[in-house]
């Protein structure tokens, strides 16, 4: 299944709600605010690269490239993807659960 | 003028920025009000903490998300003689961000320095 999370773990726990509950291998896709999440030198840094090896996790492009990000910024294991792969993550993926 | 200090009509203003850019309308919105409070020459103070250091990152393009890019006008707030911008130590380094990163000048202060300021404002408008 997919997990969307789309808010900063700074300022909300559904991150951390999301991966108490969520099954290992499934896919979860950082867009919005959550993209800060999947972000090398933060204080949820490791929490992030621990994340990548258990799941599959995706970031929305065009909402790093909002805040000042790029790709290359996220942390090893989280894969950049676009609204398209964004449609493709939702369509071959099962049920959605939205953190939000 | 720039002296709203010597001006006895003028209060003490803080715009204090929680919320990161772009998911919300938080940020915008306080960016607007201290405009126009900037265009009545009150003393103003711009605090960002927590999220909303994000929102003088550099570099922001909101093109592919089709959205207006707000964070473009904290580079009016000059113009309006708002001069005292300041940023928390902590909610920077949490972030991995140092002023580089960062589109304004800004101060770096403590959460103590933080505090004091916060007491001296006659109001503090937040989101």
């Amino acid at each position: 299944m997919l997990h969307l999370v789309n808010k900063s773990p700074f300022e909300r726990r559904s991150m951390e709600s999301c991966l108490r509950f969520a099954a290992k291998g499934s896919a979860i896709l950082l867009y919005e605010d959550g993209v800060v999440a999947g972000l090398k030198g933060t204080a949820f840094a490791d929490l992030a690269l621990g994340m990548a090896k258990h799941y599959r996790v995706y970031a929305l492009v065009p909402d790093l490239a909002a805040r000042g990000f790029s790709e290359s910024q996220l942390v090893e294991g989280i894969t950049p993807v676009g609204y398209d792969g964004f449609v493709d993550l939702v369509a071959e993926n099962g049920p959605v659960q939205s953190w939000v | 003028m720039s002296d709203t200090e010597d001006d006895a009509s003028a209060k003490k203003f803080m715009f204090l920025t929680r919320k990161a850019p772009h998911g919300t309308i938080y940020a915008h919105e306080i960016l607007e009000a201290m405009l126009i409070c900037g265009a009545y020459e009150q003393d103003i103070t711009a605090l960002f903490i927590d999220d909303g250091v994000y929102c003088l990152k550099k570099g922001q393009d909101t093109k592919a998300i089709n959205i207006k890019n707000f964070a473009k006008a904290y580079g009016a707030m000059d113009g309006y003689d708002i001069e005292k911008v300041y940023v928390d130590k902590s909610s920077m380094e949490a972030r991995g961000l140092t002023p580089k990163d960062l589109m304004l000048d800004v101060e770096v202060k403590t959460a103590e320095e933080i505090g004091r300021l916060m007491e001296e404002q006659d109001v503090i408008i937040t989101g």
